[in-house]
């Protein structure tokens, strides 16, 4: 009996579906176990075993490879700050201890209503448009830190269902990498890539 | 200054729709991979080979060679590594939202080329914006009949699975980047006896190439070889994307032609210094690199020959800029603990080497540094590769160890008073890094 509601199960074979060999949808799989709970949980680690016919502790293995599954409790808005060589040049630090400061929560942690968690990561691909950020994985490009405290009220306040980039990087960002072109009409309702063939990606109700 | 432009045409000329399928095929789309279809192998090959494209990835190796290198076991498979992680890099960002068409046909003949029937591009998890363009232009050519069963009403049949890694820089080494796809740990494999193309994924011949490579693949084809090797400078073919960031007016991705020099580059595109600060450093090409001054190197030809001889590289193609207000303890600290952060700890000299580096560096940067460090940082990195010598000797499975060298390197070589100065007056002599708007 799967834990998963039907329509994460039907994603799940559609994700299998995808590869010459059933091991291959792990990732994808831990991406849909986390849309499922929120984080990455024992449960849904051992679910996704079952999915695949591996070990419980393989998938662990396996997650615990890779930063981007959360398996601990992780805030519905991970907000990731990079601080690596190109955002430090602009500014970064002073920007995630802005972050940190308006919102209570020193990077590597969560507050504790589980809103929001903090992390400063290495370099996000937007060196161009630093200093770069990211809420679930949406970008904001040329972030200050007068921009970073208005997000992180934002997000206290408004608490969007789900957040997008294109309505980020209008509300808060600067200078960005290059010109985007077409906005984006979905967004990440959790810590985790809002993707739609994972069924991690959320339209964007605004 | 306008350099020619080639596969960032079509986004310079139709900014707001170089993303679609209708775009595409009216500016000459699709049709080298429909004529594709009907070439051998050998001819597909060996066209790629003459036109002398490098790899855009990192490791500057001739794409037509790799292909050439193909074991006959099938199936084979292709992955796209679409990566992108090295610090500084973001230009498979902007191919991939803006012009995800083109590097689709590069893959249609790619895979044609090497008799697959089943390619994979593999796209760093935080680049979902990316991914999301990206599939909706594979959906469109699925709907075309561009993959599927029977491309372009022939026999052969193309599934194309995008796949998103999980924040792991070493998967964008091509053996890390097979075991992740196979639902591994992104541990990279020992090259003998896994190299791709003998043994790849699922232990079959695989062909791994870079997004930009796959960008170029139909414009070879549509140009003909004479004309694209004309792009560029000697050995160097094409024209290359470089991603400029840190301390410049105008950052930003650039399509331009090898040859031109450093100073053309960080003055005339890239807009100078602001604040007419001095030029005190740059990184050539990507966090792995070693970096060049501006009394040794602003007037050296950006090409492969040119760089490597001066002790660097083109990598990744990302030029990161730091002006005189840049600490270089700092910058390597920075450097330093993105590798120290991202090795996969198969390997003691790259997994203790970097932690140890990032450690002491920071001491250094703290005014907590002890007279002996210098030769610390000296000897810690000659433990992860012997001889501090260019192109680095490795000790370990992978490159990424070595490269948390260049940095060390780098400030050893050319600012050791200043690294000195931290250690003598217990302070960073620039305080911070100053922050610029």
């Amino acid at each position: 009996m799967s834990i998963w509601s039907e329509s994460t199960q039907s994603r799940a074979k559609e994700i299998l579906a995808k590869y010459p060999e059933k091991r291959s949808a792990v990732m994808p799989l831990l991406y849909l176990a986390m849309a499922e709970d929120g984080w990455l949980t024992e449960e849904g680690m051992t679910e996704v075993a079952e999915w695949v016919g591996i070990t419980p502790a393989q998938v662990q293995s396996v997650a615990s490879f890779y930063t981007m599954f959360k398996r601990e409790r992780t805030g519905k808005y991970l907000v990731s700050l990079c601080t690596s060589i190109s955002c430090m040049l602009l500014g970064s630090d002073d920007v995630l201890a802005a972050i940190e400061d308006e919102s209570g929560v020193p990077h590597g942690e969560t507050d504790e209503e589980g809103l929001i968690s903090v992390e400063h990561a290495e370099c996000i691909g937007a060196c161009g448009g630093a200093v770069a950020c990211q809420v679930n994985y949406e970008l904001i490009e040329g972030l200050t830190a007068e921009k970073g405290r208005e997000l992180v009220r934002w997000l206290k306040k408004a608490r969007p269902e789900a957040v997008n980039t294109d309505e980020m990087q209008e509300l808060f960002g600067g200078q960005r990498s290059f010109e985007w072109a077409l906005p984006s009409d979905v967004g990440a309702a959790g810590p985790f890539p809002a993707f739609e063939p994972y069924g991690t990606a959320t339209k964007d109700p605004q | 200054m306008s350099y020619p432009k080639v596969i960032t045409k079509r986004m310079e000329d139709h900014p707001t729709d170089s993303h679609t399928i209708e775009r595409y095929e009216a500016t000459g789309g699709y049709v080298q991979a429909k004529a594709a279809v009907a070439k051998t192998r050998d001819e597909l090959v060996e066209t790629v080979k003459e036109s002398g494209l490098l790899g855009r990835g990192g490791a500057a190796f001739s794409t037509g060679l790799k292909w050439s290198f193909l074991a006959p076991a099938r199936p084979a498979y292709l992955v796209v590594n679409g990566d992108e992680s090295e610090p500084g890099t973001f230009k498979d960002r902007q191919l991939l939202e803006r012009d995800p068409h083109q590097m689709l046909e590069g893959v249609i003949i790619t895979a044609i080329a090497n008799e697959v029937h089943h390619a994979f591009v593999y796209i760093r998890g935080e680049y979902p914006k990316p991914a999301r363009r990206l599939q909706d232009a594979v959906d469109e050519a699925y709907v075309k009949g561009y993959f599927g069963k029977g491309i372009f009403g022939s026999e052969y049949d193309l599934e194309l699975t995008v796949h998103l890694g999980g924040g792991a820089y070493i998967c964008g080494e091509e053996t890390a980047l097979i075991n992740s796809l196979e639902g591994q740990r992104g541990e990279p494999r020992l090259k003998p006896p896994y190299f791709p193309a003998a043994k790849g994924l699922y232990m079959m011949p695989t062909i791994v190439n870079n997004v930009e490579t796959m960008a170029n693949i139909p414009h070879i084809f549509e140009m003909g070889v004479d004309a694209y090797r004309a792009l560029g400078h000697g050995d160097d073919t094409g024209t290359f994307m470089t991603s400029l960031s840190g301390h410049v007016n105008k950052p930003g991705n650039y399509e331009l032609p090898h040859g031109i020099t450093w100073r053309e580059l960080i003055y005339d595109v890239g807009g100078g210094v602001p604040g007419d600060r001095e030029l005190k450093m740059w990184i050539p090409g990507g966090a792995s690199a070693p970096w060049f001054n501006p009394d040794d190197h602003l007037d050296l030809p950006i090409t492969k020959g040119d760089t490597g001889q001066a002790g660097s590289m083109l990598g990744s193609g990302a030029v990161v800029v730091m002006d005189d207000t840049t600490c270089v303890v700092r910058a390597a600290e920075r450097v330093v603990r993105f590798f120290s952060h991202e090795s996969c700890g198969q390997c003691t000299p790259c997994r203790e080497g970097t932690t140890w580096l990032e450690m002491i560096l920071r001491r250094i940067e703290d005014g907590q540094g002890r007279p002996i460090d210098a030769d610390l940082l000296l000897d810690v990195s000659d433990n992860i590769s012997v001889g501090l010598a260019w192109p680095p000797r490795q000790t370990t499975i992978c490159p990424l160890g070595p490269s948390a060298v260049s940095p060390i390197t780098s400030i050893m070589r050319h600012f050791n008073d200043e690294v000195m100065a931290h250690i003598t007056e217990g302070a960073c002599p620039l305080a911070k890094t100053e922050v610029h708007a």
